[in-house]
Order: C-alpha cells, then structure tokens, then sequence
C-alpha cells in the first residue's frame, strides 16, 4: 500500500513539475520569435519571472524525493540515462542564469546571448524529458543488478523520440497559452495563433505515442486517460479559437497532467521495466525503501505539501495581472500609460 | 585516472563550487533582511538604498547558488549509483524533506520578494525575505544533517540481503551530534563569508567611490559585526566538532595533524612537510595543544595513523584506512589562517575606521581580499571534512570505491567534468564581472529610488 501511495506521489510531483515548468519551458522557447524587440522579450520573460524558480523545484523534490522512496530506481535512471541527464542539467543552469542576468547589462549583445541561452535552455529540456519518459515506460535494457546497460544512443530509438516530440510541443502549446493568458498588446496576439498551430502538432504526436503505447500494453485505465488527455487538448485548441484564454490554459494543463497519468498508468506497477528480461524490472516493490521511511516520507508529505500548494498557489494570485508592454520596468513610460493595471 | 577517480574530482569541483556561493546566499539573506526591517521601523532612505544595493549583489550570488544546486541533486544517481543504492532508504529523506519544506519556500517567497515591492503591503513584502532567509538555513540543516549521517551513520540497521542502511529512528538521523555542532559552525561561516563581502564591499566604496558615506559606514560596521560574531561561534563550535571527530573519526584527527603513532600531550604542527607516503620530513611543533583540542585536557589521548590503521584492518580487513596527510593537514590549517586572517582584517578596518576616519594606502587592497578570505576558508573545511573521511563514503560502512557508478564510463565522467568545470568558469567570469559592475555603479541604480517608484515600481525584475 505504501509503495502504491509513493509511486502516486512520485507521479504527482511529475504532473506538478510538467504543468508548471512545461509552460515556463515553451516560453523561453518561442521567446525569440513571439518577441521581436528587447521590449518584448523583456514583457515576456517578466510574465514567469516570479514564479518559473519555485516551478523548477518540483524537480529537485521529484528527484529527492525518488532517491527517498525509490533508491533504486533514482539509481538505474540517473546512472543509466547519464548523457542525457547531464544535457538536461547543462541546459537548466543556462536557463537558470539567463533570467537573472539578461537584464544587468546594457548591451544589445549580451541580451542576445542570453535569449538563445533561454531557448536553448528551455528547448533541451523540454524534448529530453519526453525522451526520457518515452524510454522509462517502453522499457530499456536493465541487467540483472539493476544497471542500465545501453547507451545514450539507445534512448534515441523512434519511440523515445517521439515521446521528445510529444512534450516539446505540448510544452510549445501551453507556453504560448500561458502567454495569451498573461501578457497583452502584439505578443498577446502571436501567442494566440501560435497555440492553435502547435496545438495539432502535439495532438498528432500525442495520440501516437499514446495510442502506440495502447497497442502495447492494452491497460484499459491508461486508455481512458489518454482519451481525456486528448479531449482536454483539443479542447483547448477550440478554447483558443474562441478567445476564451483562461479555458485554453487550464486544457493545455489538464491534457498534460492527464498525459503524465497515463505514462504512470502504463508503468505500474514496474518503475522501469527491463527489455533485456522481464525478470530484471524495477518495480514498485524490488527499487522502494523500507516501510519505516516510506511512512516518515508520508507523515512530511502529507502535511507539507498541501501548505506547499497554498503559497505557491498565492503567488500565481498575487502576480495574477497581464503583463503590458508598458508595464515592464525601465522601458520608456508613457504618461497616463497603464503603469499600475 | 579510472571512473572512480575522475567522480571523485567532479564531486569535489562541482561542491566546492556550490559551496561557494551557498554562505553568502545564507548570509547575505539574512544581512538585507535586516536592512529592510531597519528601513521598515526608520522609515530612513539610506536602509532602502543599503536594502536595494545588496539586494541585487544578492540576487546575482543567488542565482549561481541555485543552477549550481541542481547538479547536487542528481550527482548521487548519476556517479554515485551504488552509494544511492545503499544510503537512499536514510539519506534520500533528508534531501526529499529538503526540497519539500525549504527549497519552495525559497524560491517562492524570493519570486514574491524580486517582483512585490510595488505589489504587497510593505510588512508582507518585508516577510517575503525574512522567510525566504529561513529557507536556506533550513536547507542547510537538511542537508548537513545527510553529511553527518555519511561522517558518523546513526539510527540504522544494516541488512545484509539487500545490501543497504535502513533507516531505523528518523530522530536521530535529524538530531546526530555531528549535525548539531556541524550546522552552527556551518551557518556562522556563511556569516563570516556574508560580513567580509558587506564589509570589503563597503570599505572599497568608501575609499573608491566617495559620496554615500552615511550608508556604507553603516554597511562596514553591520558587515564587521557579523563577520566577528560568526568569528566567536565557528571558534566554539569548530571546538566541539574537534572533539567529536576525536571520538567518532579519530582518523580524521589524526591525519590532520599528521600523528602516526598514539600519544598523550600530543603537539600540534604549526607548518610541516610530507613525503608521498605520509611520513614527515620536518615539522614545527607547539606542544599540547593537539591533545586541548581533541580532548580539553593537556594530557588527552590521542590515537595516532598507525594505530588505527591497525585497528581497521583487523576490523574490517587488509586495505589503507587513512587518508592523505598533506591534503588534510594543509586544509585543516588553511581553514583556521584563513578564517582568522579575515576576523584581524575586520579588527584592523573597524580600528583605522573610527569615528569617522578612513584607512589609509593598504584599504583597497585588503578590502577585496577580505572576502575571499572565509570563501577560502569553507572551500578548505569542506576539503579537509570530505577527504579527512577517505576512504570511507559511509564512515565504517562503505569505501568510497564501492559507491561509484558501475554502469558509468570513465569517458563519460571525464566529458561531463570537462563540461562542467568549463561552464562553470565561464559563469564565474560573468558573476564576478556583475557583481564588479553592481558594485562600482551608483548607489541607486536610475529608476530603481522610491521617487519615482510609480514609473518604475519592480526595481529587480528582468
């Protein structure tokens, strides 16, 4: 029972992390093409500027927390998928340093650079991730002591990349929601066609690997959800089409929360199955901790969590304002402008 | 060098890395609070303009501590794949709890704090800090309560069929007593590292950069304060850590002074010289005082390399126990000349700075150098804490050689090291180059005052 409760909590802090940074991701993706001058790119970063740090937490809480419940499988994964563990963290110490300096230098030049490092930044996670997880649930070859036995090149096979495809431009879809949400003026309104655009690439590539997946495993729950995950994005893109912002952004989450949920529901009740032996997989039971820490690890999520989600949430109301143009510091105000909408 | 190794040096780069921006983020958190309750209660402009100026020194340290933390995280799993197998059911708690209780309400509360100033009350706004300062010391208790748990393991059971720790009392893993004398040496130099960079800051912008006296002096003398008070608590505490490494990992001890054989009265080298194999070739000695510090008591035992070097083999079987002497015997002074060298730099300043005089040709130069001093001084602690722990990862539970990742490749190591250690460079050289240009720019950056806080009303925002 504890072992069921960990692998939820595991798949929540996941959904947590892919909702909230997923947007922050496809903003820094297309922040070189939405926005076309300093101005506009300052607009958009601004947007997660309060909030895209404490989004990145509920990675380190994913991993730590995986280390706590399920040493084995925080073992096989981070060992076995090295190169592209290491790709993903080089890009977020870019990213990382990027929103905090783009700002502190006066020079075109430097702006620059550090966009692309946002891009790139954002990017690289956003497809390596969906790799990753593509790989997790397919399986991969994991020898009899639990280690990882391919290569970096092993992970990129047609379904690992199409699981990258799957969430870089389900990331794309929802970042650029996130800006029609929460920004006004031109940006508001390229955000606005891009999602549509995006939006049906991602359900092309999302009822692919899902329904491939399907084909697969046959879990009929997993089924369900990916039917959901696929209704909530599509309809997103009809919310989208309608103008109705804040509709297209809770679809956009929703269909990959829901997408998340599906993955786990196709994994349970393995953590990463072997496709060397079935003998060798890493199961929810034969990776987990004792049941003394499990119950520890329980007690502190259980209290913490839910305050976790009140002041995170409280920030998200705080900051909840479009971001103007005109309102992103020391660009030149315009008297009578919108300074304090 | 083998896969083992080469983790080993991306262990060490990579957290003494991390392990330099990590006090001054404790620190500082806590020194900017503090103007910004002054400027609460006063309502006084020059605490705003202090709050404002090493607000953004603390943004850009921030920043580095954070990306660079990231690479904590994971490095277990990805290098250390067999130490995550072994140690995770007791020390995955304390990094998950972590994550779960401090590093949100850091980055939560900075997030509301960088962009709330024209946003949230201005109590609430003020809140914002003082907890996001709370964050990172219980990050650091967290987290100094895994290390401890790797220096001296308590409130577990090894089973022997899985091969691994079970965490068997969660209390003591939380209260080890490594831990309870590690943290307040830790947090008080992160207190020292914070007040040499308040105060050189503020002495160099006095001396470089006259004008904005009235706030500096206040600067120096805040920075002063702390670097000396942290000065008297790492003193008592690095006192107590002495004699528990003493009881606890009497290798260590004794491989920071060098000691070969068990003695009592035994003295402790001032400056001395090693051969590869860890026999002296000379040193100077002052008698006594190893024995006071390990034990309080002149006539104190202490065991000695070759003793215990013994000891271990017959316990857990042939092999080399000890660490390397040089590296532990040098850390451990360079931490303590480090560290004091900063405190008479503080005394010095505070002396030739009094009642409104300024110090004389010297200023300069030793106004930059005053915060490199502690930054040098935890590097050497962490350096001589870790190594002084070789060759176990697990004190008396597993070497150092049994944790690395089997699956990984020394090619794999080695690329990612080279990555990292240039990446890294390359960002200290933009850090530096900010927080240069931060410093030496006005005191109120344009825009940023509380004037024309209306047209400018997130003076931190990107």
């Amino acid at each position: 029972m504890l072992h069921e409760i960990w692998f939820l909590l595991i798949a929540v802090l996941w959904i947590g992390y892919f909702v909230l940074e997923g947007f922050d991701f496809g903003l820094g993706i297309l922040l070189p093409f939405i926005g076309r001058n300093d101005g506009e790119r300052r607009q958009l970063i601004n947007a997660i500027g309060p909030v895209w740090d404490g989004n990145e937490v509920w990675l380190l809480v994913a991993g730590g927390a995986t280390f706590a419940a399920f040493p084995n499988w925080y073992a096989t994964l981070f060992s076995g998928f090295y190169l592209a563990l290491f790709s993903i963290l080089v890009a977020l110490i870019l990213r990382g340093v990027a929103f905090e300096y783009r700002g502190k230098r006066d020079s075109a030049r430097w702006r620059l650079g550090w966009d692309w490092a946002i891009f790139i930044g954002s990017a690289v996670p956003a497809l390596l991730w969906g790799v990753a997880f593509a790989n997790i649930v397919a399986g991969v070859p994991i020898d009899k002591n639990m280690e990882y036995t391919g290569s970096l090149l092993t992970l990129l096979n047609p379904f690992g990349i199409l699981g990258g495809v799957v969430t870089l431009t389900l990331f794309m879809t929802h970042g650029a929601a996130y800006i029609a949400l929460k920004t006004e003026g031109v940006v508001r309104e390229r955000a606005n066609k891009l999602v549509l655009v995006i939006g049906l690439v991602a359900a092309v590539a999302a009822v692919a690997l899902l329904g491939w997946l399907e084909a697969k495993t046959m879990v009929t729950g997993a089924a369900i959800v990916s039917v959901l995950a696929a209704v909530a994005l599509l309809s997103a893109l009809l919310a989208n089409r309608l103008r109705s912002e804040g509709l297209a952004f809770v679809g956009t989450a929703l269909a990959i929360g829901l997408a998340v949920v599906a993955l786990f529901l196709h994994l349970y009740p393995n953590v990463m199955p072997s496709s060397t032996d079935p003998a060798f997989n890493l199961t929810v039971t034969n990776a987990s901790s004792t049941d003394y820490t499990l119950q520890i690890m329980t007690v502190v999520a259980v209290i913490f969590t839910p305050l976790v989600l009140l002041y995170q949430g409280w920030t998200y109301w705080i900051f909840r304002k479009r971001i103007s143009a005109a309102r992103v510091p020391d660009a030149p105000a315009t008297p009578g402008s919108a300074a304090h909408n | 060098m083998d896969a083992l190794e080469l983790a080993r040096w991306q262990f060490g780069i990579t957290t003494v890395y991390h392990f330099l921006f990590v006090p001054l983020t404790i620190s500082l958190a806590f020194i900017v609070a503090g103007f910004q309750t002054a400027w609460f209660k006063t309502n006084d402009e020059k605490y705003l303009k202090l709050t404002r100026f090493y607000g953004e020194l603390f943004l850009i340290n921030f920043a580095m501590g954070v990306v660079t933390g990231i690479v904590q995280e994971f490095q277990f799993g990805m290098n250390w794949s067999d130490y995550s197998r072994f140690v995770g059911d007791v020390f995955g708690a304390p990094l998950a709890i972590e994550g779960l209780l401090a590093f949100f309400l850091e980055s939560t509360f900075l997030g509301m704090w960088i962009f709330g100033w024209d946003k949230l009350p201005k109590l609430v706004h003020l809140a914002a800090i003082w907890i996001t300062a709370v964050g990172t010391v219980l990050s650091a208790y967290f987290i100094l309560a895994a290390n401890a748990w790797m220096q001296h393991p308590v409130g577990y059971a090894i089973n022997n069929t899985l091969n691994r720790a079970e965490l068997k009392d969660i209390v003591a893993v939380l209260m080890n007593p490594t831990v309870l004398f590690a943290f307040p040496h830790v947090i008080a130099g992160a207190f020292m590292t914070g007040g040499a960079f308040v105060m050189g800051v503020a002495v160099w912008r006095l001396l470089r950069r006259p004008g904005d006296d009235a706030p500096f002096r206040i600067a120096a003398k805040v920075g002063a304060l702390a670097l000396l008070m942290g000065g008297v608590v790492v003193l008592g505490s690095g006192d107590q850590l002495g004699q528990q490494i003493a009881t606890e990992q009497p290798m260590k001890l004794a491989a920071a002074e060098g000691i070969q054989t068990t003695q009592t009265q035994a003295p402790f080298s001032v400056i001395g010289l090693w051969d590869l194999n860890g026999k002296e070739i000379f040193s100077i000695k002052v008698p006594y005082v190893l024995s006071i510090l390990a034990t309080h008591d002149p006539n104190g035992v202490v065991q000695g390399i070759d003793n215990l070097q013994a000891q271990y083999a017959s316990q857990y079987g042939p092999g080399d126990y000890s660490p390397i002497v040089p590296v532990t015997f040098w850390s451990f002074r360079f931490m303590i000349g480090a560290g004091s060298l900063a405190a008479v730099a503080a005394l010095w300043f505070l002396w030739r700075m009094r009642k409104g005089r300024l110090p004389g040709r010297f200023g300069v130069a030793i106004a930059v150098a005053l915060p490199l001093l502690p930054l040098a001084a935890n590097s050497f602690a962490w350096i001589f804490t870790e190594m002084g722990r070789q060759p176990w990862i697990v004190y008396g539970q597993q070497l150092t050689s049994q944790g690395v990742s089997p699956s990984v490749t020394a090619a794999e190591v080695a690329a990612t090291m080279i990555i990292f250690t240039l990446l890294y460079g390359a960002l200290a050289v933009v850090e530096v180059g900010l927080l240069a240009k931060r410093i030496r720019g006005p005191l109120e950056e344009p825009g940023a005052g509380s004037a024309d806080a209306a047209d400018h009303p997130a003076p931190f925002a990107y």
